[in-house]
């Protein structure tokens, strides 16, 4: 094994040097529609079997493509946050082939002419560092139905009730060069779609998923023959699919040989990526504009009215949130990761101590909740308890520790901290009498330790302070203590 | 029963509405007709119950004095059109046992109007022929000969043979390169193809999308614009549907044409007309002028390369539109041990030899490599031909050719393929254009088979056509009945 | 456009036979050979005309593409749906098995 503790990451080393990925990602979104993008089915999710599916889907005879509005408004407004190129004028071309899940024979999306062109995007990465995404354009399409294989022995099962739900592919330029840059850019992609409220976001339910396009070069060589990892539906499989994928690519080079361009699939009980069986069937869609679809066609003014009425996107949020607030990029990166986190954050910061609010919210509240096994929604603690807690932090109240205990009493109870102080009695206590009493019981408590401090073991300093805080059930202030200590014991 | 039959579909519905005759009597003398006459085999499918159901229906909102504008009449429907727990086939083994759970716009408009359907009638499979020799239940006879077995011409076929041989009053058919000019013309009646838009498409088993349009056959121009009244509208179910309303067609009969341009294009007497045609051509041109209008010679360049274009966008379409057709959902399955050898099997045995051509023809013209010298290529083409029209229409109001460049042909005597599709050389430049056509019969030609003779109006300019081509009809006097007609 | 004869031979016309999931009999295959060099000879006529500036025209139609506004106003009739089926079970359409 080769030490691989000083390569940057997505570099991998080879017998012959070091090798680099060189990664594009297609990303499918759902629309968050109520109804198909050409027909008044439901497009919801977890439905009987071929209960959400219309004539139209089910491509009868003489059935017809309508456009649902909505979709081709939320696809300028993906392609507006992804500061991307609006095309006014954009065509629904027919990718042909035939497979038991695609009725048509064919499916409706865009070739030539999508409906947004080049943007880019802005991807935070885990050391801080940011880099930027070109994405090469966003069209609409349809999606599939759903084959299930193991329902018996020679058959396979179709249920069309994913066919023909409104997706946008959302393509990058080959820009991305490391599995956990790609993982942060779906991260990226999947936070903008939900503060837009173009797409769930949903992995597990399909709502999103990413083929990865991976290929290996050394460093300032042409690019290599990519394969495609296809329907990668977790960013955990993501970042595993591309690295296995890269190393099977170097082994094959090292060894002499070259990649062929296929489409592979991702075993994730193995974590290696396979070539899909049916690959040998070599594919000529046969793209062409659909006759049954006009261009598609908008006015500029249309475009700026759903520009005016975009939120404020989280590149934005998180420099306000750095001045506003005087919280690290890095935190910040994180609170706007999900439109919910800033929310909160905004909401229970406001007034406040923004770092110590910050520092609350990432560590001790989404610590708590991951190990209870809670989803953010649904967090005991609201935004006014934690903002309340920062208070009473901040005010003396209750010392830094003693809000430990808080933290834990309101995640179980869901009461106010405030209540929870009152109840237990837990009001730190600073007064200097009240303290100098404690203070002369532990010395008189620990004479010998006294002696030994006095004739110069300084350490035992913190030990009296300890003895203090135990005595007063962590209640009396720090500050107060120490600087009591430090007189009596001169 | 017989002075049923002779009236046409405009003198049944006065007749209806006056109380001279019921719809229950006229519509089963059309059901006597459709038994004395299924020797033609113009019929796939009859369904003499609803029929009879529907009539009584008609008869009680004649009685009460409702009726709508096609009360009673009884129509035949080209077996393109979906009906609704009615076998559609679209002539093709493939769909044989299909039972549409919907309905047609074209046809649903119709029953909204109160018509009164017959059965199924006859095509070429899936609309791709132009002699109705493609269909899977076999030919359609023309009735116009009893002697020999002439070609009904296609692909609307059955539609145009049985308003020939009155075993329907009226019928629809649909048009993609000619399919209902075509066999109107050889079956000596009028079919109307609209401007494409003009009716919906929806529930109507698709060919080439971007060319197919539905509209009438039927035994007079007035008879053609009151089925086209009911049949056209839009339909927000189709995205190519034109959003605008058309004036009653019925307004227009007897505008007259006095002061109109008519263009006469010179490139469609050039080359294999028969003598018999352009002698008729010829006297029409003359009539229309006698009429009061202007006879302008017109050039329309690129109408040589109509028909080429058209047999590489109309497969490439259809090649697609056809790839649902796999047996999963409907229609008859090969079984295979394999997804694929079932697609192949299926669609191998279920598809006859003229489609299979054209899919494999669309298949290769769309395939990577070839797109761009033969799809792309036709498109561009395509938009050449719309601006001859575009030109021609700024210095006339109609042109005027002939539907076909020969009369009916005998049944088999057309084996190879191109030669068939000459056929359409006359009525494929106006498909590729979405502009609006009419056939209508002018005369016999020496074996006393019909001739016709095509108008071609602007876009959305069928009242105009309508007014045109009645004044050719009056001049023509064209009031033969077919010798295989039911008497 | 190529030369008129043989614009596609038999192996050709197997390729586009199977993009087109067609099972055509050996038997046949030479005439459909014919068949389609005759017909693509046929329009290769449109290479007599210069196009070098026409864009191509897709549709006929003059107006713009319709939008439908995102109601659920379909779907819940999977009898019709599979009413035509050649085989179903438990409401599913079914197949031969697909291997992926
Ligand atoms: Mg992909
Ligand atoms: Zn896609």
């Amino acid at each position: 094994m080769n030490d691989t503790s000083t390569l940057k990451l997505g570099h991998i080393q080879g017998e012959t040097g070091i090798w680099e990925m060189v990664i594009g990602l297609e990303i499918h979104a759902q629309i968050s529609s109520k109804s198909k993008l050409f027909s008044g089915a439901s497009a919801s999710f977890g439905s009987e079997a071929n209960r959400n599916v219309s004539l139209v889907d089910a491509a009868m005879p003489g059935m017809l493509p309508v456009i649902n509005e909505f979709c081709v408004e939320q696809a300028v407004k993906t392609g507006l946050a992804l500061n991307a190129k609006i095309n006014n004028v954009s065509v629904f071309d027919r990718k042909n082939y035939f497979y038991a899940d695609l009725p048509q024979g064919y499916q409706i999306s865009q070739f030539t002419k999508p409906i947004v062109g080049e943007g880019e995007i802005i991807v935070d990465l885990d050391d801080g560092e940011q880099t930027t995404i070109g994405i090469e354009r966003l069209h609409l399409e349809q999606d599939a139905g759903k084959s299930l294989h193991d329902q018996h022995p020679t058959k396979s099962y179709i249920d069309l009730n994913r066919t023909g739900v409104a997706l946008m592919e959302i393509v990058s330029k080959p820009d991305i060069r490391s599995p956990q840059e790609a993982g942060a850019y779906v991260k990226k992609i999947r936070s903008i779609l939900r503060y837009i409220g173009a797409c769930d976001g949903n992995m597990e339910e399909g709502s999103l998923r990413a083929d990865c396009n991976v290929s290996v070069r050394k460093s300032g060589e042409e690019f290599g023959t990519r394969c495609e990892i296809k329907n990668l539906n977790s960013i955990r499989f993501i970042i595993q699919a591309i690295q296995s994928e890269a190393e099977r690519q170097v082994d094959i080079l090292e060894e002499g040989g070259t990649i062929d361009q296929e489409t592979r699939l991702f075993d994730t009980s193995t974590g290696e990526t396979r070539s899909m069986r049916s690959k040998e069937d070599a594919h000529d869609y046969r793209y062409f504009p659909d006759p049954d679809l006009l261009p598609l066609e908008f006015s500029e003014s249309w475009v700026q009215d759903i520009k005016e009425k975009l939120p404020e996107l989280p590149d934005s949020l998180k420099k306000r949130l750095i001045k506003d607030f005087g919280i690290t990029s890095y935190d910040a990166s994180i609170l706007v990761e999900e439109k919910d986190y800033v929310d909160f954050y905004q909401q229970a910061a406001n007034g406040r101590d923004g770092k110590l609010t910050a520092n609350w919210m990432i560590t001790e509240l989404f610590g708590a909740l991951k190990k209870d096994n809670l989803s953010f929604l649904e967090s005991p603690i609201t935004s006014e308890n934690l903002g309340e807690l920062i208070s009473l932090i901040s005010n003396g109240t209750i010392s830094g520790k003693i809000a430990k205990e808080v933290f834990s009493e309101m995640m179980k109870s869901k009461k106010s901290p405030s209540e929870i102080v009152k109840e237990k009695g837990l009001e730190q206590v600073s007064d200097d009498s009240e303290i100098l009493k404690l203070i002369d019981q532990v010395i008189s408590d620990n004479q010998d330790k006294v002696n030994e401090y006095l004739s110069g073991k300084d350490k035992l300093f913190g030990f009296f302070v300890g003895q203090v805080m135990k005595l007063s059930q962590g209640k009396a202030n720090p500050g107060v203590v120490n600087k009591l200590l430090k007189e009596k014991l001169k | 029963m017989s002075e049923l039959l002779d009236l046409n579909l405009v003198e049944a519905s006065k007749a209806l509405k006056n109380k001279e005759i019921s719809s229950l009597e006229l519509t089963k003398a059309y059901l006597k007709s459709i038994s004395d006459t299924s020797s033609l085999g113009a019929y796939l499918e009859i369904v003499e119950d609803k029929a009879i159901t529907m009539a009584k229906e008609s008869d009680k909102k004649l009685i009460d004095g409702n009726a709508r504008p096609l009360e009673g009449i009884p129509v035949g429907i080209k077996d393109m059109f979906c009906t609704k727990d009615i076998k559609t086939t679209a002539s093709s083994k493939i769909l044989e046992n299909f039972i549409p759970t919907y309905e047609s716009t074209v046809t649903q408009n119709l029953w909204n109007d109160g018509a009164v359907i017959l059965g199924k009638l006859s095509c070429d499979e899936f609309a791709m022929g132009s002699s109705n020799e493609t269909a899977a239940k076999g030919n359609v006879i023309n009735p116009w000969l009893k002697n020999k077995k002439m070609s009904p011409g296609g692909s609307s076929g059955g539609s145009a043979a049985a308003v020939a041989a009155r075993s329907a009053l009226a019928a629809t058919g649909t048009d993609t390169g000619g399919s209902i000019r075509q066999p109107a013309a050889f079956c000596g009646i009028t079919g109307l193809k609209p401007t494409y838009g003009r009716c919906s498409r929806w529930g109507i088993v698709a060919f080439s999308s971007s060319l197919d349009q539905a509209g009438p056959l039927t035994r007079t121009v007035s008879d053609a614009a009151l089925m086209l009244n009911s049949m056209a509208g839009y339909d927000q179910k189709d995205s190519t549907s034109a959003n605008l309303k058309m004036p009653d067609l019925m307004d227009y009969l007897d505008k007259g044409i006095k002061g109109k341009k008519i263009g006469i294009p010179k490139e469609y007497t050039q080359n294999g007309i028969s003598e018999d045609i352009v002698n008729f051509y010829e006297k029409s041109i003359a009539w229309l002028r006698d009429e009061g209008a202007e006879i302008i010679p017109v050039s329309l360049p690129h109408t040589k390369y109509a028909l080429p274009a058209y047999y590489i966008i109309a497969p490439a379409e259809a090649s697609s539109n056809l790839a649902r057709y796999d047996g999963v959902r409907y229609g008859a399955r090969q079984e295979a041990s394999s997804l694929d050898e079932m697609y192949e099997l299926t669609r191998g045995n279920g598809f006859g030899d003229e489609v299979k051509r054209r899919i494999m023809i669309g298949t290769y013209v769309l395939s990577s490599g070839y797109y761009d010298a033969y799809y792309l290529k036709a498109q561009k083409v395509r938009r050449l031909i719309k601006e001859d029209f575009e030109n021609v229409y700024k210095k006339v109001d109609y042109i005027l050719t002939p539907s076909t460049p020969t009369t009916s042909f005998e049944l088999g005597k057309k084996q190879d393929p191109l030669t068939m599709y000459l056929n359409d050389i006359f009525t494929v430049p106006a498909s590729l254009a979405g502009l609006p056509g009419i056939s209508l019969p002018v005369g016999l030609d020496k074996s006393g088979l019909p001739i016709g003779i095509q108008l071609i109006a602007n876009s959305f300019d069928e009242a105009g056509l309508i007014s045109t081509a009645r004044v050719l009809e009056m001049s023509a006097g064209f009031n033969f009945i077919a010798d295989g007609a039911a008497k | 456009m190529p030369n008129k004869d043989t614009i596609v031979d038999v192996p050709t016309v197997n390729k586009i036979a199977r993009l087109s999931r067609l099972d055509i009999p050996e038997v046949n295959k030479e005439s459909l050979t014919n068949d389609l060099n005759n017909i693509l000879g046929f329009v290769a006529q449109l290479d007599e005309v210069d196009t070098s500036n026409v864009e191509p025209l897709a549709s006929v139609t003059g107006h713009k593409l319709p939008l439908r506004s995102d109601d659920v106003n379909d779907g819940n009739i999977e009898d019709l749906v599979l009413k035509n089926a050649p085989e179903s079970s438990s409401g599913f359409f079914v197949v031969p098995k697909v291997i992926e």
